[in-house]
């Protein structure tokens, strides 16, 4: 088959360009760890999440280091999230899990990577760490129904001696610190630099 | 001798074709700008924010779903029979399938209907992804799945052409045109099969109650399954233009015939086993699975770069042929006033624009700063609602006078038509891609949020949303224009006028007889695309339904 000199040269340099892309996703995920959302093997009943992690939502510490928020999103709001804030600890390792019992719903910390879909009967992770005190908004970016368009709601990232560590109360404490916690915000969200946490999974 | 001459009742399917498919633009454009004007925030006097979901799954259906496939296959009627010169084996087939069709397509548009207009007894605001456990009036289920069977129907009718014409021709090339419609439309069976199966097998039983629960996993995973190789449904039309059509406009021929072949053969083989890249966000699918996939999307790149090239070449060599020189002043010599021409040209660069958004689109973490942002929309307006639309609009303008044996009409309307379309389409794309990199998110009535503030970079969000609807409203007096002229013609007198266009379409630079002849075997392509795909999606698959085809399971919330 004959083809033309150029159109060599052309497919040569496309390939080439093929590669470097696939090239640097690569390097972004082995070398400075940003992947995606994986699977963590564990798959629930949407009408039974009171057997799971989920029956309680809300934060606690698993240890000195990391903190574990469960999220229950829902036709039309996030708990937590919503109602109240969930809090989260600076400079700490912070775990998500998310799931809903209706509908797909979608789980988007704007000017963040912590961007992902929530499906019934699936558990979402997101794992990441916020370099400061900030306040972000959450988001529901998939179509769940009539009222999608109200599905929002808040993320406060305050220094980590300001979540008890009483690791015991799955809830509680992102109602407990709230208080003290509100009267941060203002100050975090004074701030102008972005933290740009990490993804992984 | 026109082609209406040749082939009356083949021209008349082909007619009956591409009015349905205007029809369906006309009416999904006014909802496209209704949208706009709601979501900025122009106008929201018009439908509540609930309705706003319904017209836009009434504006992602007749768009993405019926104008493209009704226009394909009349398209393709024509280019087969065209190239083979050779009429379809039974026209009562052909207008069974086109009706099918229709039939599905009426269904699935009053479903959606219903959600608006009180006295329907149906709702389907689900949005063209009809995710489940939202659910819609099975009738919308039964429309889909009806204008998806007919159009298989187009499928069989272009092979059994191809076998007629064979029977007489063993020792020949397949003709390019009927290569490219055939191989389309393999490409358009294997990924049918995946919402096929999603509709057929668990939607339609699920919404009538014959089933109490689907797994919202699994059915989404069969969308996409379909939903990225859709994309090439659409998009290898327009290279079937692009190839065999762009180059005769530009006043050439085309460079190569056989690395059409192989590009139209890799995006058969490459084009499914994609899907997941369209999941990186989702929960439950491994990131090794993801990885795999992206990397077969990337090498999807390479047909179109491939494309790229040849379109490039193939102008160049035609504005040659009419005089041009100079290193880019050949630039000058193309008849950037004949609308068929301009219209595939602005597709082109809408194309090339927009090949880098879908870089980014396709990174599997990268895609997590734009994931179901207005940016993905912005991303597809200029995709399929350039680069695809604009060049059906554009050849509507060479092949119409072809079909009727009527001379085009507002001539002067037409040739401005195409750049008011790619105008508007840079505001308003442009601005889309800008709110999705601030955070803004797609598929919402009114995306304001008291506990967000979106940091649009340069310009303000005020500046941005005028951009779209200004945007939007240019493309809706082009479509106007486009609209117009068409009708007009459709009106006008049978050979009242000669019809100033020529289907003859010149041999290419460099022939078939130099390309192996495996490139026309079908077989080993379709066996080499199933296999790919077992590779891709078997074990995925296999995996969600282990713990049973239903499970874990939810019960139908009606949207």
């Amino acid at each position: 088959m004959e083809i033309h000199r150029l159109e060599k040269i052309w497919i040569a340099v496309s390939l080439v360009f093929i590669v470097a892309l696939i090239a640097s996703i690569v390097y972004g995920v082995a070398g400075i760890g940003v992947g995606t959302i994986g699977d963590t093997g564990q798959q629930l009943d949407p009408n039974g999440l009171e057997d799971t992690r989920f029956a309680d939502p809300g934060g606690h510490w698993v240890d000195d280091d990391h903190y574990v928020v469960n999220v229950v999103a829902r036709q039309f709001l996030f708990q937590p999230g919503t109602q109240e804030p969930i809090m989260v600890p600076a400079n700490t390792t912070v775990t998500f899990y998310v799931t809903s019992p209706d509908v797909v719903h979608g789980f988007d910390v704007v000017g963040t990577q912590l961007n992902a879909m929530v499906i019934p009967g699936q558990e979402t992770k997101l794992t990441t760490e916020f370099d400061e005190p900030k306040s972000y908004g959450i988001i529901c970016h998939e179509y769940c129904g009539a009222g999608h368009q109200s599905m929002a709601g808040q993320l406060v990232v305050v220094p980590a001696d300001e979540i008890p560590k009483n690791a015991s109360a799955a809830s509680g404490n992102a109602t407990t610190t709230n208080a003290s916690a509100s009267a941060d915000v203002a100050n975090a969200s004074a701030q102008a630099s972005v933290a740009t946490p990490e993804v992984s999974a | 001798m026109t082609y209406v001459d040749d082939f009356p009742g083949e021209a008349r399917v082909v007619r009956t074709a591409l009015a349905i498919a205007f029809a369906s633009i006309g009416l999904g454009g006014a909802l496209g700008v209704l949208q706009a004007l709601y979501r900025t925030g122009y106008d929201r006097s018009l439908f509540s924010a609930v309705d706003y979901y319904s017209i836009l799954t009434a504006h992602g259906v007749l768009m993405a779903l019926v104008f493209t496939t009704f226009f394909i296959v009349g398209l393709f009627a024509w280019g087969v029979t065209r190239s083979l010169d050779t009429g379809l084996r039974d026209l009562r087939f052909t207008w069974g399938w086109l009706g099918l069709m229709t039939l599905g397509t009426v269904l699935a548009f009053v479903s959606v209907l219903g959600g608006i207009v009180g006295w329907i007894p149906t709702h389907a605001a689900v949005l063209y992804t009809f995710y489940a456990p939202l659910e819609a009036s099975p009738t919308f289920y039964l429309g889909l799945a009806l204008l998806i069977v007919g159009s298989w129907g187009a499928g069989v009718d272009y092979v059994l052409a191809l076998r007629d014409w064979r029977a007489d021709n063993p020792d020949e090339r397949i003709p390019l045109q009927t290569f490219m419609a055939v191989a389309t439309m393999l490409l358009w069976f294997v990924c049918t099969l995946g919402v096929a199966v999603e509709v057929v097998v668990f939607l339609l039983p699920w919404s009538l109650g014959l089933i109490p629960r689907v797994d919202p996993l699994l059915t989404r995973t069969l969308f996409w399954y379909f939903g990225h190789a859709v994309v090439y449904f659409w998009l290898l039309p327009a290279y079937f233009v692009w190839y065999t059509i762009f180059p005769k406009l530009s006043g050439g021929r085309l460079f190569s015939d056989p690395l059409a072949r192989v590009v139209f053969v890799l995006f058969l083989v490459l084009s499914t086993p994609v899907g997941v890249h369209h999941q990186y966000g989702d929960p439950g699918l491994s990131q090794g699975l993801k990885f795999v996939q992206m990397t077969s999307t990337y090498f999807i790149l390479l047909p179109s770069l491939l494309t790229a090239f040849t379109v490039v070449a193939s102008m160049e060599h035609g504005a040659r042929q009419r005089g041009g020189e100079g290193r880019f002043g050949w630039l000058r010599a193309l008849p950037w006033e004949k609308p068929s021409f301009s219209g595939i040209a602005l597709a082109g660069l809408a194309f090339a624009a927009s090949g880098f958004g879908g870089m980014v689109n396709a990174g599997l973490n990268v895609n997590a700063l734009v994931h179901n942002t207005m940016w993905v929309p912005g991303h597809f307006h200029l995709t399929v609602g350039t680069a695809v639309a604009l060049t059906f609009m554009a050849i509507t303008y060479w092949l119409l006078p072809q079909l009727s044996g009527k001379r085009l009409r507002l001539r002067t309307l037409a040739a401005v038509q195409p750049y008011l379309w790619f105008v508007g389409m840079v505001f308003m794309s442009n601005a889309m891609h800008r709110v999705g990199l601030a955070g803004v998110p797609r598929r919402t009535s009114e995306p304001q949020y008291e506990q967000v503030l979106f940091n649009t970079p340069i310009a303000t969000m005020g500046e941005l949303h005028l951009q779209t609807v200004g945007g939007a409203l240019l493309l809706f007096v082009s479509l106007l224009c486009f609209l117009a002229v068409v009708v007009s013609t459709w009106l006008g007198d049978r050979g009242a006028e000669p019809i100033a266009v020529s289907g003859h379409i010149p041999e290419a630079l460099s022939g078939p007889e130099h390309s192996p002849r495996i490139l026309d075997d079908f077989r080993v392509w379709v066996a080499l695309t199933l296999l790919l795909l077992l590779i891709a999606y078997g074990p995925p698959l296999a995996a969600m339904v282990q713990n049973g085809l239903f499970a874990p399971g939810s019960a139908p919330i009606p949207a």
